[in-house]
């Protein structure tokens, strides 16, 4: 599982979150939604372990990311804004170092990939140096390194983002097919998306929680049923207030 | 150390992903026949010695030792790879360790290219090559302290330019610190203790210390404690950057 607590991220007088806390079980599959800017992507990289939070604390797994982080890494798979990657490798080459990493070894290692390259069809491109490849088939092999050790638990920062819709139903299916007894995160701000593969949706605006239930429950908050309506009340609700303030 | 070698194979499979690390290395061979045997005279001396050749090594490595490093980490931070590695399951020094390995390993396979220099001086006389391969090992360490300095700077740079420049000067500054230069600027009103303290700091002393022949253990442990210092500055400025 994984556990933030009062977890905030200021940069000099500016809180990209302040004080946020959830608890996510195996078996969830939670959609951090909210508008750009709303600290999103800020909330996963502490739940990664990329940025130390200001104060509050994650645990992943009951592993400290502040004090056990190579223990609380081993058990997640996590997929940075933007899918970054080394564009003069190949994904060959990528998954293989990724595999070295993760300490993959033997025949296990080799069926692992090549299972992993066919639940996201890369071995078209499998001897193509990255920088060379697609918007989507970039996002396909950060997929891939994500899901290569078979975590426990799955970071995934907008995998779908700039995705025709093609291949996004495809990256759903295959989060659909990833959850079970598994914890997955992703971060995102197409509501449809939420609808799609999410048993819960947790809102974040300004760096609070402003919303967190199931997108049912969410979506029969406004009169209209539909999840947008209620998205914009939350998210725009409070910029309203402060507009409001100054008057 | 496991990680530590799966990093540095990586980076350096990077260096030689592009015709770039080919380039370097030849302009790297061919400069430092140039130096030697046209700056430095080696035909002209009459000696069966690679003086004229080690001589120049400072200053083409103060030139492109930097180029070496300077991509290290701003390439990374650059295109934001770096976070996909800071969140593997491998400690920062490992990924800092192997990026300087993989660097230092890059330089040392340009060193040894220039072999032939060494089979020229070989064949017309009778050098002395313990001195030889003390100085080749002087050079190397030297550019090690270069590329650790650089590994640092280029963690705190997103441009590599900005890494190259801000290393070359900040090298350059090590090296003059043994020079007549700096040191008469010192000499005039600062206790010699103090002269005597810069004047050790500066790589030039000792490198040609090592070149003569001697490998002096206080000499080498100058170098290998300057790239300890700058790797464990560089894993600082990377802890720096995540907000610890």
């Amino acid at each position: 599982m994984i556990r933030a607590d009062s977890l905030s991220k200021h940069y000099g007088a500016i809180k990209a979150v302040d004080g946020i806390s959830f608890g996510i079980e195996p078996g969830e599959v939670v959609g951090l939604l909210g508008p750009n800017g709303a600290g999103k992507t800020t909330t996963m990289r502490m739940c990664a372990g990329y940025l130390a939070p200001t104060s509050g604390s994650v645990k992943v797994h009951g592993f400290d990311l502040a004090t056990h982080t190579l223990a609380a890494r081993k058990t997640f798979g996590y997929l940075p804004e933007g899918a970054p990657l080394w564009g003069e490798m190949t994904p060959r080459a990528f998954l293989d170092f990724i595999a070295d990493i993760r300490g993959l070894r033997g025949a296990a290692r080799a069926a692992r990939i090549g299972e992993v390259a066919e639940l996201l069809q890369l071995h078209s491109v499998f001897d193509q140096r990255i920088e060379t490849l697609s918007k989507g088939f970039r996002r396909r092999v950060g997929l891939a390194q994500a899901i290569l050790h078979d975590p426990q638990a799955l970071l995934l920062d907008e995998p779908t983002d700039g995705l025709d819709p093609n291949q996004k139903h495809e990256v759903r299916e295959l989060i659909r097919g990833m959850s079970g007894d598994k914890i997955v995160v992703i971060s995102t701000h197409i509501l449809e998306e939420v609808e799609a593969v999410c048993s819960r949706a947790i809102i974040i605006a300004a760096g609070r929680i402003v919303a967190d239930d199931t997108p049912a429950a969410l979506a029969a908050r406004s009169p209209s049923g539909r999840l947008d309506h209620v998205f914009r009340s939350v998210t725009t609700g409070q910029e309203r207030g402060a507009v409001g303030e100054e008057r | 150390m496991r990680h530590v070698w799966i990093i540095a194979r990586r980076e350096l499979r990077a260096y030689f992903a592009t015709p770039v690390a080919y380039v370097f290395i030849v302009i790297f061979v061919a400069l430092s026949g140039v130096f030697t045997f046209y700056l430095g005279n080696f035909f002209e001396r009459e000696q069966a010695d690679l003086t004229p050749f080690f001589g120049f090594h400072p200053w083409l490595h103060l030139v492109l030792a930097p180029a070496v490093s300077m991509r290290l980490w701003a390439e990374e931070r650059q295109s934001g790879s770096v976070e996909l590695l800071m969140c593997l399951p491998i400690a920062a020094w490992q990924a800092v360790l192997g990026k300087f390995l993989a660097a230092w390993c890059f330089i040392a396979a340009a060193l040894a290219l220039t072999f032939p220099t060494w089979i020229t001086v070989n064949y017309l006389g009778d050098p002395d090559n313990g001195v030889i391969l003390a100085a080749y090992c002087g050079s190397l360490l030297m550019a090690g302290a270069y590329l650790a300095i650089g590994a640092c700077i280029s963690a705190a740079c997103r441009s590599q330019v900005v890494a190259f420049v801000t290393t070359m000067v900040v090298c350059f500054a090590f090296l003059l610190a043994g020079f007549p230069l700096v040191l008469d600027a010192f000499a005039g009103w600062a206790p010699q203790t103090l002269v005597d303290i810069v004047g050790s700091l500066g790589f030039l002393t000792h490198f040609n210390a090592i070149s003569k022949g001697v490998l002096d253990a206080r000499d080498v442990l100058y170098f290998l404690l300057v790239i300890a210092a700058f790797l464990y500055a560089n894993a600082i400025v990377l802890d720096l950057g995540r907000g610890n």
